[in-house]
């Protein structure tokens, strides 16, 4: 089956100047993520990915190159016509980030207030949401009453409230313990599944790539050093960081074996 | 009564009397009002100025290097200025706004011009401390700068806020003692003609303890409400 791109990078750079010193956090990057797909990458800290994620919805701007998502090109819009891209680019982070001064429930119809969507329609939609979620009895308390994987909930629910075609997720399950995060990606693969939302998935998690993607890139000190299918990449892998994860995975593997746990 | 010829047990004890309190309740209300009058104005420029400075921070919302550094360069001046100064420097405002120099109004407006630096700095401290993640995942929502402010910036800090306010309040009133000096009336005029003019020290203890009162109901009041909302919040 022919697959269309939906997101399509080309020759993307960016560099920062801390202290006078250049920094090429992004040197070049070429990737294409699928219609429907959840793509992965992998690279270890400081390898660019959180940049490489806020210049997709121009977070950070981004030097030179192209960024193409549902066939808009994100670096000629205005600075309107970007907040209202935003409503369609859904962002889910390591540390949350939600707002403690709302509820629950004002977390999820925040973004739907954002975008105007009528009040009838907003209490509709975050009660569809939190339902999908797992939320329905969290909607009146503030987040600092939730542990870490229920806040996580509320962050996707904040982030697929408005129906966006494509979802980042940044380390969206490093914060979280094993179980959380199986639970959470669970929650994302269905999320996909049910409505064919595009998500990148952006981690230094072996496993959670493994657990949910088909295909998956490297990223190795602001290059794309490979990529293809996940299977490929973990059994014949040809770049150093894909290598050293590929042998952390055959590590594991061992000692799962050995003392028979999951992770 | 004096220390000069009274003991310290009988000026305290003549300084609890109803006959020095019957005369005190007309400067308390005039401290009380120059206190909230000014706070108000303080609150409402000091808001905008310090929302103004982060915004416009190299690092902010809207940075604008020039902007921010020539305010921030003023506010320094401004609260450099020792407040007695402020008010001599306040007096030919007065005149222009109210007519006369001196009086209760006219220290009004020295006292919010001396706290209105101060406090727009407490405020962007206050509002510097939020985690720079919910600006940014407001940003990424597809918020404008307006609601990022309104809805995310002011509400997520507002228990440092209101701390910051109440800090900024018991500045207020300590310096409406000092404009008593100046003819504004209230608690430090008190202090100023009978403790120290006439040595009624019985008057100034009196003065004292009402001040000392004041403090603590604002404090008090500042923490309560500032620990009820990280309470509401479940931050603590
Ligand atoms: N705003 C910035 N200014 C200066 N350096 C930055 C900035 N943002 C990121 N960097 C640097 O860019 C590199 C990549 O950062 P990041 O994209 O966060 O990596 P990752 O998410 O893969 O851990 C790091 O060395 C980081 O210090
Ligand atoms: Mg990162």
């Amino acid at each position: 089956m022919k697959m269309t791109a939906y997101l399509k990078i080309n020759d993307l750079h960016k560099s920062f100047y801390p202290h006078g010193k250049t920094l090429k956090v992004l040197d070049g990057i070429d990737l294409e993520v699928e219609k429907g797909e959840i793509f992965g990458i992998i690279g270890f800290s400081g390898a660019g990915k959180s940049t490489l994620a806020r210049c997709i919805n121009r977070l950070e701007t981004s030097d030179s190159g192209s960024i193409e998502l549902g066939g808009t090109d994100i670096l000629k819009l205005s600075k309107s016509e970007l907040l209202k891209e935003r409503h369609r680019i859904g962002m889910i982070f390591q540390n949350f980030n939600l707002f403690d001064s709302m509820t629950v429930y004002q977390n999820i119809a925040y973004p739907l207030q954002q975008a105007r969507v009528p009040k009838a329609q907003i209490k509709e939609r975050v009660l569809e949401t939190s339902e999908l979620v797992g939320l329905t009895d969290k909607l009146k308390v503030h987040p600092g009453a939730l542990s870490g994987g229920q806040k996580q909930r509320v962050g996707i629910a904040r982030a697929i409230v408005t129906n966006p075609d494509f979802i980042i997720s940044d380390e969206a399950t490093s914060a979280l313990d094993p179980q959380t995060t199986i639970q959470i990606l669970d929650l994302l693969k269905e999320i996909n599944r049910k409505s064919g939302i595009t998500i990148l998935m952006i981690t230094h998690e072996l496993d959670a790539i493994r657990y949910i993607c088909n295909r998956m890139a490297v990223l190795e000190e602001g290059k794309i050093t490979e990529s293809g299918l996940v299977r490929d990449i973990f059994e014949n892998p040809n770049s150093k960081t894909g290598e050293l994860f590929a042998k952390v995975f055959r590590l594991l593997q061992s000692v799962e074996l050995t003392q028979g746990g999951g992770i | 009564m004096s220390l000069l010829d009274s003991s310290l047990w009988e000026v305290i004890k003549a300084s609890l009397s109803p006959d020095i309190w019957k005369d005190l309740w007309g400067p308390i209300g005039e401290t009380l009002y120059m206190t909230v009058v000014s706070s108000l104005i303080m609150l409402v420029f000091g808001l905008l100025i310090g929302i103004l400075l982060t915004v416009t921070n190299p690092d902010g919302l809207v940075p604008l290097k020039a902007s921010y550094t020539v305010s921030g360069w003023i506010i320094n001046c401004l609260r450099s200025l020792p407040q007695m100064i402020m008010i001599i420097l306040m007096i030919p405002v007065a005149r222009l706004i109210f007519g006369k120099a001196y009086g209760t109004n006219a220290c009004i407006i020295a006292i919010a011009a001396s706290c209105i630096p101060m406090y727009a700095r407490i405020v962007e401290s206050s509002l510097l401390e939020i985690e720079k993640g919910k600006i940014e995942a407001a940003q990424a929502i597809g918020s404008n700068n307006l609601s990022i402010v309104f809805k995310i910036l002011l509400p997520e800090t507002l228990p440092s806020l209101i701390r910051g306010f109440t800090v900024s309040v018991i500045s207020v009133l300590s310096m409406t003692a000092l404009a008593g000096m100046f003819g504004a009336g209230g608690i430090g005029d008190i202090a100023v003609r009978y403790g120290y003019q006439r040595f009624q020290h019985d008057r100034l203890f009196a003065c004292v303890y009402i001040l000392i009162i004041l403090v603590q109901l604002i404090q008090g009041i500042g923490n309560l409400v500032s620990k009820q909302i990280l309470k509401t919040r479940n931050l603590i």
